[in-house]
């Protein structure tokens, strides 16, 4: 064969093994996207209120305060960024639990002792049927409900009344539809030294608090002023729970018990020792994908592309037969090119980025059904098979080269415009066009030469 | 097996394929007014939740408990017998609320996937699709313009919103989610089913000298019928891997398969016809000096 057909082979088999070397073995070496490996992302924005409009130095604080949370629950790798003015985006790979990551991010956090002017009572369950023998009865202890849930309603909106017309008073609900009446806070969070999950003498997850010096003594004043009292230990606005005070408290160690599940304690406990985020934030966006979805969208992506490629290499076999093989040859190459060049970029993919190179396996084939077709029309004009190689992949390839030009540009506007999984899509895509167009020129003409060369010029029809 | 050579008066009937054409547009162009799209979240804002139960629910009693939180008018998906997607109405709290009350009505369940897109964010998505969409066309008539003539890239771009109306039709007749992988459909379909019109195009330009032998119909029906058995190979050899992926991959996927489906089968047959057509009406019609 001629000397430029032995360079062009040697070129394939170059590349190729370059190719098996970044990609086998393939266990980690591709980086995948938070939509599969499982994670979360979350857009947010720092909101601002006329008396506490957001600064630069509160969104640096607010940055510093999530990377501490970040740190502390243990994220590996995360991605906490500022967007703009006064956005943070916040990637955590591998979490595994959506709503944890939501909380942790967006909660403030903000914990306080604050005195209880008034509680309100909660309300007692409702009665059931069953409980009474006569429907007389039951209606009866189901009007006394009603008139206990009336005036728990009345009582409740005078104590708003009074949160309103008094900036010192806060309104705040509590659990079991209770709600409270608050004066002074005694003591925030931002005293806190240390916090940590333990259990109580019930078993139950608890949050135990422990003072600085500062804190220590403001508690111990609150403590010392309430006994027989109740204080209330509020979390963002909501009161978590309402003790009484037994005794005066001076060690500065406090415990907080709660509904909570000992995961919910633990999340507690890390954004007590963070601290409270220095201005409330606004969830944008959020787009969380637990691990199960993300390794069932893998093996859903794989079964179909293998489904899928089977599909078109026994087509390319029916329709062209010893041609399709070696288009089909090229479509592996293609295919290993895609994921060598994944890797070599270090690109991510994502779900998207799957059914791109998806896409690929058909488009890839493109270009040597073009030049198939020309090879078909150069014989029927009369070359001899292996001039109409040459001849067919010289016209077909202003063709392809066109073609693909196009798809790449739809490629790089989504490139530009999209985030995240559309971005994989657009970056796979791309690697697969250029990956298939490099093998349909190279790849099959190598492979075409030498199977016409050799004189077994059998021409599929 | 297909033969080889095919001789199909593509062009006589040009008339009432651009018929259908123009019908099949203004009958998408009327249901997304009056049906409209059915917008997902990333355009319209909201809160999704994919979870799993333990055991098989009813999608029924899952309404059922949601109207406790207020969320009875939630579109809710199944697409398993314990799988469901929710779409929640409105609000963050609903979520956590939400949640808490299908524990306590069904047991354990995992959240797969949260996903909320705020308005705000929901608008600017749905703003910059929009250019995105724009800017590609447009480059495209450049990109076009310069390789062939400017009344190709009119013919090319033409065919193109061609596909691009007729498959918002489908989506909006099916009732469909429009997303943003939906959006990276629609224009890798712009893209790719250029593929077909160009190779169509190339044809024509490659025979043009023989304009005036057979005329503008004649040329246009011979590059049609010579890349025929091309261009409908390489449209099955796209259409079968994707359809694996439509049925194969996922609920995640499978709306934006869809959308591919669609656009290769409205692109491969606007690529025969529409360009072609176009083209052959506007020179019948106007021939170029030259």
């Amino acid at each position: 064969m001629l000397k430029r057909d032995r360079w062009r082979l040697i070129l394939v088999a170059v590349v190729v093994i370059a190719a098996l070397l970044t990609v086998f073995p393939i266990r980690g070496r591709v980086r995948l996207g938070l939509d599969l490996e499982g994670g979360a992302h979350i857009l947010l924005q720092a909101v601002g209120t006329p008396e506490q409009p957001v600064t630069n130095d509160s969104v640096e604080r607010l940055l510093a305060v999530l990377r501490n949370r970040v740190d502390q629950y243990g994220v590996t790798e995360p991605v906490i960024q500022r967007e703009g003015d006064d956005r943070i985006i916040v990637d955590l790979p591998g979490v595994a639990d959506p709503e944890a990551a939501l909380e942790l991010i967006g909660k403030t956090a903000l914990l306080e002792f604050r005195q209880v002017v008034e509680a309100g009572s909660a309300l007692p369950p409702g009665p059931e049927r069953g409980n009474y023998d006569s429907r007389e009865s039951y209606l009866a202890a189901q009007q006394r409900w009603d008139d206990v849930k009336t005036s728990i309603e009345e009582a409740d909106a005078l104590m708003m009344e009074r949160a309103e017309e008094d900036p010192e008073l806060l309104f705040a609900p509590g659990d079991e539809e209770s709600a409270y009446l608050l004066g002074k806070a005694y003591v925030s969070g931002k005293y806190l030294v240390d916090a940590k999950t333990s259990y109580d003498n019930l078993g139950r997850p608890v949050v135990t608090l422990e003072f600085d010096s500062e804190g220590a003594q403001l508690f111990d004043e609150a403590t010392a002023g309430n006994i027989g009292r109740q204080i209330a230990i509020v979390l963002d606005g909501v009161v978590i729970s309402a003790p009484v005070v037994q005794e005066r408290i001076s060690g500065g160690n406090a415990q907080i018990s709660g509904r909570f599940s000992s995961a919910q304690a633990q999340r507690l406990a890390i954004m007590l020792r963070a601290g409270a985020l220095p201005v409330p934030v606004d969830i944008l966006e959020n787009r969380s994908v637990g691990p199960t979805m993300g390794s069932d969208s893998i093996r859903a992506g794989i079964r179909a592309g293998l489904i899928g490629a089977f599909m078109v290499l026994l087509f390319m076999l029916i329709y062209y037969r010893a041609q399709g093989l070696v288009a089909d040859a090229a479509l592996f190459v293609t295919l290993l090119l895609v994921f060598a060049g994944l890797i070599s970029f270090k690109a991510t993919l994502t779900l998207p980025g799957i059914a791109g190179i998806i896409l690929t396996i058909g488009m890839a084939v493109d270009g040597n059904i073009l030049i198939f077709e020309r090879m078909k029309e150069e014989i029927a004009s009369g070359k001899t098979p292996y001039a109409s190689v040459d001849a067919g992949f010289r016209k077909a390839f202003t063709t392809i080269f066109d073609a693909n030009v196009t798809t790449l540009i739809a490629a790089a506007v989504l490139f530009y415009f999209g985030s995240g999984p559309i971005r994989g899509f657009a970056v796979t895509l791309s690697i697969g066009i250029i990956a298939s167009v490099f093998s349909a020129l190279v790849v099959t003409r190598a492979l075409l030469q030498v199977y016409q060369g050799r004189g077994r010029a059998r021409v599929a029809r | 097996m297909i033969k080889r050579q095919f001789n199909i008066n593509f062009m006589g009937i040009r008339r009432i394929a651009l018929g259908v054409s123009i019908a099949l547009i203004l009958g998408s162009l009327a249901l997304l007014m009056t049906k409209g799209l059915n917008l997902g979240i990333d355009f319209s804002g909201g809160n999704l939740v994919q979870l799993e139960f333990a055991s098989p629910v009813a999608v029924s009693d899952i309404r059922d408990s949601l109207v406790e939180v207020e969320q009875g008018q939630s579109v809710i998906q199944a697409y398993s017998d314990r799988g469901v997607i929710i779409r929640l109405q409105v609000e963050d709290e609903a979520v956590q609320q939400t949640l808490s009350v299908l524990r306590d009505s069904f047991g354990e369940l995992e959240v797969l996937r949260l996903e909320k897109v705020g308005p705000v964010v929901g608008e600017q998505l749905r703003k910059e699709a929009i250019i995105a969409v724009v800017i590609a066309l447009v480059g495209i008539l450049g990109y076009i313009t310069l390789r062939f003539r400017f009344r190709f890239g009119i013919a090319s771009v033409a065919a193109l919103l061609h596909d691009t109306i007729i498959t918002l039709g489908v989506f909006s007749l099916t009732g469909r989610e429009i997303s943003l992988p939906f959006i990276a459909a629609i224009l890798t379909i712009v893209g790719y089913s250029l593929n077909d019109t160009i190779v169509v195009l190339d044809r024509v330009r490659e025979n043009w000298k023989k304009l005036r032998q057979l005329g503008i119909d004649g040329l246009i029906n011979l590059s049609v019928n010579q890349t025929l058995s091309r261009t409908i190979n390489t449209s099955l050899t796209t259409f079968l891997p994707v359809l694996a992926l439509f049925l194969w991959g996922g609920p995640v996927i499978a709306n934006f398969a869809f959308a591919f489906l669609v656009g290769i089968v409205v692109g491969t047959y606007s690529s025969i016809y529409i360009s072609g057509a176009l083209l052959a009406e506007w020179y019948a019609r106007s021939p170029e000096k030259k």
